[in-house]
């Protein structure tokens, strides 16, 4: 049984974007935190803390999950990858970046992140998506620039759909 | 903004859940999905001493076909109950209803027996967990007791859970031939309901009709053999009898008068579905 004390800091340790690291920790850390304080990965952004903006998703065990709304003491042990992950070493960007160079999908690139990670598993789940589903998925993010349509035209050519009328968007 | 400090304890087994939550009774809070809770203790809203992680525990992540009923671990989460591939065919009304509960990201790590837990008056688990008759699993160090969900939630955020007691699991009556239907109003998708409401239609036309948003607990009605108007007249004296509340979201008369709009809707494609 894992007992971490109120003001104890323990070492917890992770896989992050396929390294194993570790920091210590306080029970009461968010994972958003310590990946972006103790871990130095600051491409997770902290938007509301409570659940709601989706800026902070980061996949855990190739789930994606809100990193505010998880202890990082919860991901001891578990497979982390964060936004940093997707590009290759070289910062060749994959074809779910691209998508969203493509269709002008961000502006301030605040939310970016998160939708690129909760895409990052809802595609690998559903090749296939219809735009009702894309659309559902991405009720779980706030972007306060795009008006989201650059954001849905680049998740349905990333989803194999032609950019044509057909799909409802214009390339 | 982060949470005050707590002290963390994860157990490997059920016993171990038990025990820490006996020594700490109503200092102690069960974490399991943590989207209600974590929320809440972000925002100050909640200062447990201790959390108690039951999500390592294997004999809590699992669902249980029980031939009758459908047991649902503690541990398992909503998008893993809405993915199992017999979830259609026994438990229509939670195929209709878990895409409501949050949001694709937070169903990844928000549990079925979390929301019934939470016990929020207009959450959508609850309210099918009422309309079904299903029961919840409670076990503490003094036993196992099995509560129906309507003996469970009492009001608001308010159950009658002891301190000591883990819901383990929670029990959905496998569906028998009915037909259902789940609606709800929301402000935005994925936000909690306004009003919502299901209905269960036997070949008989003996409706069983589950409101949630309307009290402080999910509210269930059984009408006789309905028709468009009985239909329509049994949900006008719910919403009569019910009142409604009025919150940030919406007052007591809209919430009235989206029931009396939904409420034979509902009934209306559940009878459409039983036929
Ligand atoms: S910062 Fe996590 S959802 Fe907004
Ligand atoms: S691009 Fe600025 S918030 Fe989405």
């Amino acid at each position: 049984m894992r007992r971490i004390d109120k003001d104890q800091r323990a070492r917890i340790r992770l896989t992050l974007n396929g390294r194993a690291l570790s920091a210590e920790a306080e029970p009461r850390m968010l994972l958003s935190d310590f990946l972006r304080h103790s871990l130095g990965a600051t491409g997770t952004h902290v938007g509301c803390e409570h659940g709601v903006c989706g800026c902070c998703t980061v996949l855990i065990d190739g789930t994606a999950v809100r990193s505010c709304l998880t202890l990082a003491v919860q991901a001891e042990g578990r497979d982390v990858r964060t936004v940093e992950s997707l590009a290759a070493a070289d910062g060749t960007l994959n074809p779910l970046q691209r998508a969203f160079q493509n269709h002008h999908a961000l502006q301030c690139g605040f939310c970016t992140p998160g939708i690129l990670m909760s895409f990052t598993d809802y595609l690998a789940r559903n090749p296939r998506p219809s735009e009702a589903d894309i659309r559902d998925v991405l009720s779980g993010h706030l972007c306060r620039c795009t008006g989201y349509a650059g954001i849905v035209s680049a998740l349905l050519e990333a989803a194999g759909y032609r950019q044509s009328s057909e799909s409802g968007s214009k390339s | 903004m982060k949470p005050r400090p707590f002290a963390y304890v994860r157990p490997d087994s059920v016993d171990e859940a038990v025990a820490v939550l006996a020594a700490h009774g109503d200092d102690a809070r069960v974490l399991a999905g943590g989207q209600s809770l974590l929320a809440l203790l972000n925002l100050r809203l909640a200062d447990p001493a201790v959390l108690v992680d039951i999500t390592r525990i294997a004999a809590l992540d699992q669902i249980c076909d029980l031939g009758d009923k459908i047991e649902v671990g503690a541990a398992v989460t909503q998008n893993r109950l809405l993915a199992w591939p017999q979830l259609a065919e026994k438990l229509p009304l939670l195929a209709a209803a878990l895409p409501f509960v949050g949001h694709f990201q937070t169903r990844n790590k928000g549990t079925v027996c979390g929301s019934v837990a939470h016990a929020d008056p207009s959450s959508e688990i609850p309210l099918a967990l009422a309309v079904l008759g299903g029961e919840v699993v409670l076990r503490s160090q003094r036993g196992t007791r099995v509560l129906s969900a309507d003996a469970f939630q009492k009001d608001m955020l308010t159950t009658t859970r002891e301190p000591d007691e883990l819901i383990t699991a929670v029990r959905f009556p496998v569906n028998s031939g009915r037909g259902v239907a789940f609606r709800e109003v929301a402000r935005r998708h994925g936000d909690f309901a306004i009003v919502a409401v299901a209905a269960l239609v036997d070949g008989q036309g003996a409706v069983r009709l589950g409101v949630g948003g309307m009290a402080g607990a999910p509210a269930v009605r059984q009408i006789a053999a309905a028709d468009g108007s009985t239909a329509r007249g049994a949900v006008d004296k719910m919403a009569v009898e019910l009142e409604g509340y009025e919150d940030l979201h919406a007052t007591a008369v809209m919430r009235r008068d989206l029931l009396r709009r939904l409420g034979p809707v509902v009934i209306d494609e559940a009878m459409r579905c039983a036929a």
